[in-house]
């Protein structure tokens, strides 16, 4: 049981930032955007939630606190760099996966550069502790309490609320109903009066804010604070859209999706751990692969019936109606 | 009065042929994002250290030249990866994977290169054959994965870029005949399995870079002459019509896919059996985790070089040249990144630049023909 513990408290840290991303990734898609800089934004993100947490860290402020504080940074950091994407390829109608390729080769080079000229190393890497040990009176509740409330990150709550607001947003307002609109098939949505390429924006720009703070959220409850250019975010960006495509677009399934991810890879890195897999010998790298090959099987049982919005990919020409 | 005109409307007749040809405006395009790209280098070096700003940048710009041998030497496994991005974006596939194939290959040359016993004229051959089918291997999967089961070739090929560095990490460390513990690296590769040096003087340039400029003319002739290259651009333009025309589609997509990563995996025995600076040795490979960077760097040659075959070798010159001269700027302080950062910026705008070049045209053509309105009032 100690084992189960230990898998689901140190499973929902790096779920949560997959979750994150894979939802952004989803309101882009949704309105038409394939957004595969999802990679990039979040080491923006991350990076300047990292530069944020370092520039307080000695000051007297409470670690939830700065944390909370640093995820709006994150977010808007992720926002404000979403915007080129939006430019390019919703204003100049470029191709999208090109651009958004160019967005993901663009920060690792970047976060590398700025940080050997300011800080003399390959990243930051901050001190402040985030960690929870027990949550005070849920962290008592007999088994749940173990299991989702203790040895645990603020991240963690945070990611469920952002899930419920998703839903709610796709599902239940106007404003979510439109977008879905301009994905599936833009020209009606136009002829209805709805602005696309405002809707297009909208829709880059959550994704955006969504993984900037997934990426902040990596740094956080992953990498221990730490935000390099060499390793980047492991390609959480990618595995995100792994997760969105596997979670079909849905975000109730994405949840389960990332949980699904998230699993797999804690028990790659948690081997030695548990007895059972260590007595089998077999070389850890299988393990780490894990993840990537469920990926790819879970995708390709699935993708068959694929529910792709329609129009994603495609730039909103008028002209074309 | 009258000859004038028509001189006048004859050159921009002719200024207009060439101007509309596609060669032409997909050149000017890159030249532009290349400018853009450069400027905006230029514009972060000066905020970085504006003292030696202008003697950076002259690095960047010209300092290639000074190294045209090892730029061509740098230049080889990038126009390979980038030969095979492009080669399978004529068919409308983005082969992100071009990371992972370059990987294999660079395993398979090195097995072959220890473990296979062969004289020395045909070692190294062999070893790059060897290179090319470990690419094809990576290859063939997101091409079966996209033609049969509708998965997404550009999600397939970043999950095995990551398979394929995790799985020849762990098979070069469990193989005492490659690797080395002490040094963390593989050995030299055996003399008679690298590839033969052209014997510049000061520089390690090898048959690599003729065998790829050779390749990148074949391929050129392969899509603009035969009946496979026309079928595969027509899938690439349009998957449904090309199918109904009678054109296997999904046959297609799988031999693209091949071809593209045997491409890169022989970027990756170009790589790994050239020759090095330090005599008798070569390069070697060291496994610590990190996807391949010249599989990315692939991406932009062939997005700079619109994909184009001979298009590709130049601009995987350039992207080389400038890296070199992103090195050279590390001598007055600067951080060899900023040529990553450049590389981007030109990739961002390559993405419009058709659209960007447009409008800029327009813009000129407006200015020029208030001005041939002008001149004739002058002259009378």
């Amino acid at each position: 049981m100690d084992i189960v513990y230990y898998l689901v408290q140190n499973m929902l840290p790096v779920a949560i930032p997959l979750l994150l991303v894979a939802l952004g990734g989803m309101f882009s898609e949704r309105s038409g955007v394939i957004n595969i800089g999802l990679e990039g934004i979040m080491l923006f993100g991350a990076y300047f939630g990292a530069l944020f947490v370092y520039n307080v860290q000695g000051s007297s402020m409470g670690p939830q606190t700065i944390l909370l504080l640093g995820m709006v940074i994150a977010g808007l950091a992720g926002f404000v760099y979403s915007l080129l994407l939006s430019f390019a390829s919703v204003t100049m109608k470029a191709n999208q996966v090109i651009s958004g390729t160019a967005l993901n080769m663009l920060i690792p080079a970047a976060v590398l550069l700025f940080s050997k000229m300011f800080f003399n190393s390959d990243g930051i890497t901050t001190n402040k502790n985030f960690y929870i040990r027990e949550i005070p009176i849920l962290g008592d509740i007999p088994v749940l309490g173990q299991l989702f409330f203790q040895k645990t990150y603020l991240t963690v709550m945070i990611g469920f609320v952002f899930l419920a607001i998703a839903t709610i947003v796709l599902y239940k307002t106007r404003f979510g109903l439109r977008l879905r609109a301009c994905g599936e098939h833009p020209h009606a949505a136009d002829f209805v009066g709805i602005n696309v390429h405002k809707m297009r924006y909208a829709g880059v720009s959550i994704s955006g804010v969504l993984a900037g703070i997934g990426g902040f959220f990596y740094s956080v409850g992953v990498m221990d604070g730490n935000v390099n250019g060499h390793t980047g975010v492991a390609g959480f960006g990618f595995l995100a859209l792994a997760v969105m495509i596997f979670g079909q677009w849905k975000p109730l399934r994405i949840m389960f999706a990332a949980l699904f991810f998230a699993f797999l890879r804690t028990l790659a890195y948690s081997v030695s751990l548990i007895p059972f897999l260590f007595n089998l010998g077999i070389n850890q790298t299988y393990y780490k692969m894990l993840p990537y090959l469920a990926t790819m099987l879970v995708l390709a049982l699935t993708s068959r019936k694929s529910r792709a919005p329609k129009a994603e990919g495609i730039p909103y020409d008028k002209s074309q109606r | 009065m009258k000859d004038k005109k028509d001189a006048s409307s004859k050159t921009k007749f002719d200024l207009k042929k060439i101007t509309q040809l596609k060669g032409y405006s997909s050149f000017t395009s890159a030249l532009m994002a290349i400018f853009l790209g450069l400027v905006f280098g230029f514009l972060v070096m000066l905020f970085a250290n504006p003292g030696s700003a202008v003697a950076g940048f002259r690095y960047v710009v010209i300092g290639g030249l000074r190294r045209i041998g090892d730029v061509f030497y740098f230049a080889t496994p990038i126009l390979m990866t980038g030969l095979a991005v492009g080669f399978a974006f004529k068919m409308g596939l983005f082969n992100i994977g071009a990371s992972g194939q370059y990987t294999m290959g660079v395993f398979f040359a090195l097995y072959v290169s220890f473990m296979w016993d062969l004289p020395p004229g045909i070692h190294w051959v062999v070893a790059i054959l060897a290179g090319m089918v470990g690419g094809m291997i990576w290859g063939f999967i997101p091409g079966f994965f996209k033609a049969f089961l509708n998965v997404n070739e550009v999600i397939t090929s970043i999950m095995f870029n990551y398979i394929g560095m995790y799985l020849v990490d762990m098979l070069i460390q469990g193989n005492a005949m490659m690797y080395v513990s002490s040094t963390t690296r593989t050995r030299y590769v055996p003399m008679g399995a690298q590839i033969p040096s052209l014997g510049i003087s000061g520089s390690n340039v090898n048959m690599g870079i003729i065998i790829g400029i050779v390749i990148a003319v074949i391929l050129y002739i392969v899509l603009q002459k035969t009946t496979f290259g026309y079928e595969l651009k027509a899938t690439g333009f349009n998957k449904f019509a090309s199918e109904y025309a009678g054109m296997q589609g999904k046959k297609n997509i799988i031999l693209a896919m091949v071809i593209s990563g045997g491409l890169a995996g022989l970027g990756g025995a170009f790589l790994i059996l050239a020759p090095s600076g330090i005599a008798g040795s070569s390069m070697t490979y060291e496994p610590i985790n990190i996807i391949a960077a010249n599989g990315f760097n692939g991406i932009a040659v062939s997005l700079l070089g619109n994909s184009h075959p001979l298009g590709i070798i130049f601009s995987a010159v350039f992207i080389s040249h400038i890296q070199r001269g992103g090195t050279l700027a590390s001598l007055v302080g600067y951080k060899p990144e900023i040529i990553d950062v450049v590389i981007a910026v030109i990739i961002y705008f390559s993405a419009f630049a058709m659209i960007m070049k447009s409008s800029v045209s327009e813009f000129i053509k407006k200015k020029l023909g208030k001005k041939q309105i002008q001149v004739p009032k002058e002259a009378e």
